[in-house]
């Protein structure tokens, strides 16, 4: 489980951007959070992946209270979970060739062994062409970065997936191939996933069940844990 | 009917970036397209289809290393032809009116945006005198619906929507017949992206109302451009006409009458959007997958990757991700009717094929 239990969070003391959010993931479940522009739904996102770290409450993930955040996270914790932020040109090193880029998880964490084999395998998952990987963030479009920037996510094999507007950017063709490679991750593994976005059509046909944010901070936590009545896979024909 | 008066009329517009080592970057390709007063063009594509550099060679705002051919004409001007002191003198802001990509970077940083309003009224209008000058910035800013007490902000202060707004007024000042969007609704959230595109669609819909009343066949036949002289100078010279450049089919659905799809720097759809989004749907097969990998039909992706501009295949760009390519997709398929397509979608209806 990913729990998050009453947090608050902010980057000024006193002010938080939000407060006492309850929210909880089953493993292996899909849950999209869909709130509007800077309502601090991302910052919610970056707590539970352990890059934020809260002013109160407590994030307990498979059973553990987190106490310690960012690179003071035990490894073993930190590399439980892949994140994939909205901008990939920020979160893409410009020097690192695609290559490296999907390989720094497995050098930062001692596994350069693997790092050929597995960049292959996941650039042919992600959809990348050989030609792109020996190129730089600068030479390819938005949509070929941030495919790169979900093969980094994947490369640790990640119990939970944290996607904050993964594909705001993006025009609809890869919007449906990166969540089709995210879903086929999760089908594969069982990881659990947070969907962070403002879009409810993609949300909705994206993940098991939907949250509003007002749902989360309105004083009612029975509606932050419990979702809309029936799951967005019964909404749906199939 | 003869159709109305194109506002803006590009002719085998072509862009080529020429690179160190010889190499050339086929960006956009013979382009042909009109956009008439009173109706919004959507062009739409994936990132890095050549959507705006199309857009930077109507401005005159393309790189060194970029060489045009064909012809966009505004009204008896041909943009690209314009040497730099008649675009920066008489297009720029006041032919065409740019919405930008991204507010928040157009925008000065340290500058209030009454401060930047009243430097664009008094640069585009004849307006003069302080008083007079913070009452037309104050007008402007009430035109794209920015709100008073917001004038003496920074730009860092306003929401992404304000700061979309305030870009938005800037474009209007000078009246331009023609506004180009350039993916106005990038990053901004659903709401967001509904108010901004109604707002652009109520600029068109506005200044066409003034002049003419056959809003009931909208988007016809905006194909002729011989009539660009009887009524474009007189009542026409305030339609105003969008052309939308986005990735966002909803917000394209939400205001376009017509839809442009480009794909490899070619333009290889021009339909209604009725037909495009409704029945009979798309013609061309890209288009068809676009459509497709929408969350709310069947969110399949088109599989493979768009062809490197700079490395485009002979014959049809997209024949190598096609389900319906066969040997005659070797050869450049020309545009005939709405699609440029060897296999096109049958055309269900006759509204298709008139369009």
């Amino acid at each position: 489980m990913l729990e998050l239990r009453t947090v608050t969070a902010g980057y000024t003391r006193g002010a938080p951007v939000f407060r006492d959010v309850t929210l909880t993931v089953a493993p292996g479940e899909a849950v999209g959070l869909l709130g509007p522009s800077g309502c601090g739904k991302s910052t919610l996102a970056r707590v539970a992946a352990l890059l934020h770290r809260p002013d109160a409450g407590t994030l307990v993930v498979d059973g553990t209270p987190v106490r310690q955040w960012r690179h003071r996270a035990p490894r073993e914790r930190r590399t439980a979970f892949g994140v994939v932020f909205q901008q990939a040109r920020l979160s893409a090193d410009p020097r690192l060739t695609l290559a490296d880029l999907i390989a720094e998880p497995l050098r930062a964490t001692g596994r350069r062994a693997d790092a050929a084999v597995r960049v292959a395998e996941l650039a042919a998952t992600a959809g990348l062409t050989t030609d792109l990987l020996t190129r730089r963030p600068h030479e390819v479009s938005d949509g070929q970065l941030q495919r790169a920037c979900v093969a980094r996510a994947l490369v640790l094999r990640p119990r939970w997936l944290v996607c904050d507007e993964m594909t705001a950017m993006l025009d609809a063709s890869t919007t449906a191939a990166l969540v089709r490679v995210v879903e086929d991750y999760r089908t594969a593994t069982g990881a659990g996933l947070l969907a962070v976005g403002h879009d409810r059509v993609l949300l909705d046909r994206w993940c098991d069940r939907t949250v509003e944010w007002d749902a989360l901070t309105r004083p009612r936590p029975e509606a932050a844990t419990s979702g809309p009545p029936g799951t967005n896979k019964d909404r749906r024909d199939n | 009917m003869t159709g109305r008066t194109p506002v803006l009329s590009v002719r085998g517009l072509s862009v080529r970036f020429l690179m160190p080592g010889g190499r050339g970057v086929a960006a956009v390709t013979d382009a042909h397209f009109d956009v008439a007063g009173g109706e919004c063009l959507a062009l739409i594509g994936e990132s890095g289809c050549g959507k705006s550099v199309l857009a930077s060679a109507l401005l005159g705002l393309l790189p060194g290393n970029a060489q045009t051919a064909g012809a966009a004409l505004l009204g008896d001007l041909d943009l690209l032809a314009a040497d730099e002191r008649t675009l920066a003198r008489t297009v720029r802001g006041r032919l065409v009116g740019l919405v930008p990509q991204s507010p928040a970077a157009h925008l000065t940083p340290v500058r209030t945006i009454r401060s930047q309003l009243e430097e664009t009224v008094a640069e585009l209008t004849g307006v003069r005198g302080r008083t007079a000058l913070r009452a037309a910035a104050e007008k402007a800013a009430a035109r794209a619906a920015f709100p008073a007490d917001h004038l003496d902000r920074h730009p860092h202060e306003l929401s992404g929507g304000l700061a979309q707004r305030a870009a938005t007024a800037l474009a209007l000042v000078g009246d331009a017949p023609l506004l180009l969007a350039d993916e106005p609704t990038t990053g901004l959230d659903r709401d967001l992206v509904d108010r901004t595109v109604d707002e652009l669609r109520r600029h068109v819909d506005t200044a066409h109302d003034v002049d003419k009343a056959d809003s009931a066949d909208k988007a016809d036949s905006a194909d002729d451009a011989d009539n660009a002289e009887n009524a474009g100078n007189t009542a026409g010279r305030r339609d105003r006409a969008l052309l939308m450049i986005t990735h966002d089919l909803a917000a394209a659905e939400r205001v376009a009458d017509r839809i442009a799809v480009m794909y490899a720097g070619r333009i290889v759809e021009l339909t209604r959007a009725a037909d495009f989004f409704g029945a009979p749907g798309p013609r061309h097969p890209y288009s068809r997958g676009l459509l497709d990998a929408l969350p709310d039909r069947a969110f399949t992706p088109i599989p493979g990757l768009p062809p490197e501009l700079g490395a485009l295949p002979g014959g049809c760009a997209f024949a190598a991700r096609c389900d319906r390519a066969s040997d005659a997709c070797a050869v450049q398929p020309p545009l005939t009717g709405t699609a440029a397509c060897h296999h096109p979608h049958a055309a269900l209806t006759e509204a298709a094929d008139r369009a």
